[in-house]
């Protein structure tokens, strides 16, 4: 592959559109409000990023073995109360609490895997019982984060804000992972082609079950850092997580089968949609427009990508 | 058989495989000894692929008994044990994942392939493969396999077939490998399959390309009917042989063909569709009343020129939409069968414009249809409104079959319906698609089994996509299939 061939390639641009998506959202940003230019304004900005950024690698996790997580908007709410309520109470609690939610997760992709069951629909049962956890928890609106965890998402390193630091360490960690190690390619494999891999003589139940147990993991950091930004909880808090985090990862050229997913891509997936809210927020458009409107630039970026695989097919 | 001074490396014993109601394997005796390069041929079905995913561990064998290297490998025989023992696989569908890279997918089959540095030790190793094998290959280790051509990425497949780390190779089984090289690169393989032989590699190759066969095969392996009918040095055979030795039992009449006087009755020509790439002036054409039937190997374009007249293509009068098609899948779980609904329900759904009154389906209609084909064709089922998945496999093509028998569709397409169906119920369709045929309508039936070609009228063998010839009335032998099937189109490897 040479040089100047590889930036015509479609392989290039499908990764470069979410890189030139967030851009462009910033530039608008940064027009609109110039003094968002700033380090006080970018935290303001990607302040809730974090929290979407890493519910979207957990909803990859899943995506990756062509499966899907309806259940993880209401599991990053359940985590949140968890964390506002057990974990500040009674630390040891919270945390046993947590492992077991990770034992869950494993247990349910080994039962997608072991009966053959497809994965929205298991996912979907699953979000009524986070949910219903989530109330029986915390009836109303209420309990505290820990201090730990609010003065952790409250650090202010120099030059550079948390969020664009706990973003580009999240995207490289999971980027070397999945991308990199041995290990991240049987991952991906399944996603691939699962026949070849069990032909390979490894077990696809046990990879299924590492990927939803990693879920859990992302799912309850994000839960964690969205308690943390918000100082408490409540039973709805994330609900939207579950749609968002679906759109960041195919934002991000990911794909729903074969395994094609990009780490990079899904963080930089999950910037680009809350900096739309706040773009379109400085547009002064009502806030009941900007789901519609998050939508609408998922259909752009989609209809790009529609552009650039059919010029390769041309070729 | 020759003499056996030396232990074979592997040997088979009356390998069985049963799947539901079919037999796959009745009974396979084989030997394969170190360096040698044995070639196995048989007509589809004849149960090659599955004694040869016994071998690879990822089917288990219902009786008999498999040793390698001298060691018993009963019952639990897996692929992780084929791994060990040196045994790999290059199996016809492909076992490669698309969106990852040469490297990768070569690492997959090597757990040995891990920890720090092991993307280079995984290229190094492919590549040195790949350029042993197919010199001039042009694929790079960094390639995603998605983006490769199908020819190149079945020549990644085959080179990781015969990459080594820590365990040696003994044994590697090659399921059409050049079933998508071109000739030049199917011939370095070839030289490279004669070239292991001398290093203690044995070599299990599949093909359908006789020539292949007879030139690299030390011995060859004859399989019919789950059985291997023939086997002995390659050098006892040449072409003609192999071809009688596939279809050698002869099978009773078991169905007597219709006499020409029948033929000469029907006049209107329903059918006449040229495959687009024909090299020659022979074409599908079919009258009313007739069973045509498209035979040949599998996947050499019978189900493609299936769909094109379903499409419309070559159906006279021309665009006539509603003399109307229907189509009987052979894959029934993916194309055929709505799970979820009830035997009535998959029954109806071809014939709704004629139960419907106003918007809305009668059900009492619908009900009267089913009845009507649950009896005429025998689905064994106590209520039309029970389940569709309550049935066995048979019954539920029973019901594609009534599905489209109870339409009104003039031209009935069958896309090899009756594939895993017992004989019992093979008969009963076979009796209904005669009847059918006799009122009219016209069946174009394309079929993997031989006997089933003794229905039709006329049959079209196919070859690469095209017509390679066309038999009718008492030319329609196994032999002339057989032959017409194997035949060299001019201009292909």
């Amino acid at each position: 592959m040479s040089g100047l061939g590889f930036f015509a390639s479609a392989r290039f641009w499908r990764g470069a559109l979410p890189a030139l998506s967030l851009t462009f959202v910033l530039l608008g940003v940064f027009w609109l409000q110039p003094r968002a230019m700033s380090y006080f304004g970018l935290n303001l900005l990607f302040n809730l990023a974090v929290p979407i950024a890493l519910a979207t690698i957990a909803q990859m996790f899943v995506i990756a073995v062509n499966d899907l997580d309806l259940s993880i908007g209401s599991f990053v709410s359940l985590v949140a109360c968890i964390g506002a309520t057990w974990l500040n109470e009674t630390p040891l609690l919270g945390i046993a609490a947590l492992l077991g939610c990770i034992a869950v997760y494993a247990a349910i992709g080994a039962l997608i895997y072991i009966r053959q069951l497809p994965s929205i629909v298991v996912t979907l049962g699953m979000s009524f019982v986070w949910s219903g956890c989530a109330v029986l928890l915390l009836p109303t609106p209420g309990g505290s984060a820990p201090d730990w965890i609010r003065s952790l998402v409250t650090l202010k390193p120099p030059y550079v804000p948390m969020p664009l630091v706990a973003a580009v360490v999240l995207a490289l960690v999971v980027h070397f992972a999945l991308m990199r190690t041995s290990w991240g390619v049987l991952m991906r494999g399944v996603g691939g082609n699962e026949k070849a891999i069990t032909r390979a003589g490894w077990s696809v139940l046990k990879l299924k079950m590492t990927m939803y147990a990693l879920t859990a993991v992302f799912g309850i950091l994000a839960g964690l850092t969205l308690v943390g930004l918000a100082t408490s909880a409540d039973a709805n808090i994330a609900l939207r997580y579950t749609l968002l985090s679906i759109a960041g990862v195919i934002l991000g050229g990911g794909e729903f089968v074969g395994g094609r997913i990009s780490p990079v891509g899904a963080v930089l997936g999950a910037m680009t949609l809350t900096l739309t809210a706040s773009f379109l927020s400085f547009l002064r458009i009502s806030p009941d427009w900007q789901i519609g409107a998050q939508g609408a630039v998922l259909i752009i970026v989609l209809a790009l990508r529609a552009i650039v695989n059919r010029l390769e097919a041309r070729k | 058989m020759t003499t056996e001074t030396v232990s074979p490396l592997i040997s088979l014993t009356g390998i069985q495989k049963v799947f539901g109601a079919v037999q796959a394997l009745s009974g396979v005796d084989l030997n394969i000894h170190t360096g040698e390069c044995l070639g196995l041929v048989g007509h589809n079905g004849a149960g090659k692929s599955t004694l040869m995913n016994i071998l690879a561990g990822t089917l288990e064998a219902s009786g008999g008994s498999l040793s390698i290297a001298g060691r018993d490998l009963g019952q639990g025989y897996a692929v992780q044990d084929a791994g060990r023992l040196g045994i790999r696989c290059v199996f016809q569908e492909g076992s490669l994942c698309p969106n990852l890279s040469v490297a990768e997918n070569t690492r997959i089959i090597h757990p040995v392939l891990k920890g720090f540095g092991w993307r280079p030790r995984a290229a190094a190793v492919i590549m040195e493969q790949l350029d042993l094998i197919f010199p001039g290959h042009g694929v790079s280790a960094f390639d995603i396999v998605g983006d490769l051509s199908i020819s190149k990425r079945q020549m990644v497949e085959i080179a990781r077939a015969f990459t080594v780390t820590d365990t040696g190779i003994r044994l590697v089984i090659l399921d059409e490998p050049t079933s998508s090289l071109d000739a030049r690169v199917a011939e370095q393989l070839l030289d490279y399959v004669g070239r292991v032989a001398g290093e203690g590699i044995s070599v299990i190759l599949i093909s359908h390309l006789l020539g292949e066969i007879l030139q690299v095969s030390n011995k060859i392996a004859v399989m019919k009917d789950g059985r291997v009918v023939a086997f002995r040095d390659a050098s006892g055979f040449d072409r003609s042989s192999l071809v009688e030795a596939m279809g050698s039992t002869v099978v009773a009449g078991v169905a007597p063909r219709r006499d020409a006087e029948h033929r000469k009755t029907v006049s209107e020509e329903r059918i006449h569709m040229r495959p687009p790439e024909q090299p020659d002036d022979q074409s599908v054409r079919a009258q009313a009343g007739e069973v045509v039937g498209f035979a040949g190997l599998a996947g050499q374009g019978q189900t493609e020129a299936l769909l094109q007249i379903f499409d419309g293509h070559g159906v006279l009068p021309s665009g006539a939409q509603d003399a109307g098609c229907c189509f009987i899948a052979g894959d029934r779980q993916v194309d055929g069968v709505l799970p979820l609904w009830s035997i009535r329900k998959n029954i109806g759904i071809s014939s709704l414009k004629r139960l419907l009154l106003g918007m809305l389906i009668q059900n009492g209609k619908e009900r009267e249809l089913a009845d009507a084909w649950k009896e005429r064709i025998g689905i064994r089922a106590p209520d039309v409104e029970a389940p569709i998945l309550s049935l066995s496999g048979g019954n539920q093509q029973k019901v594609l079959f009534a599905r489209a028998l109870g339409s009104a569709a003039d031209i009935v397409l069958m896309d090899d319906p009756m594939r895993g169906v017992d004989i019992g119920t093979k008969n009963e369709v076979y009796a209904i698609i005669r009847q059918e045929a006799s009122q009219g309508r016209t069946f174009l039936w394309y079929t993997t089994e031989m006997e089933e070609l003794d229905y039709c009228d006329r049959v079209y063998v196919f070859r690469d996509g095209v017509i390679s010839e066309t038999l009718s009335g008492s030319d329609i032998t196994e032999e002339n299939v057989l032959k017409a099937s194997f035949k060299q189109v001019s201009g292909a490897a």
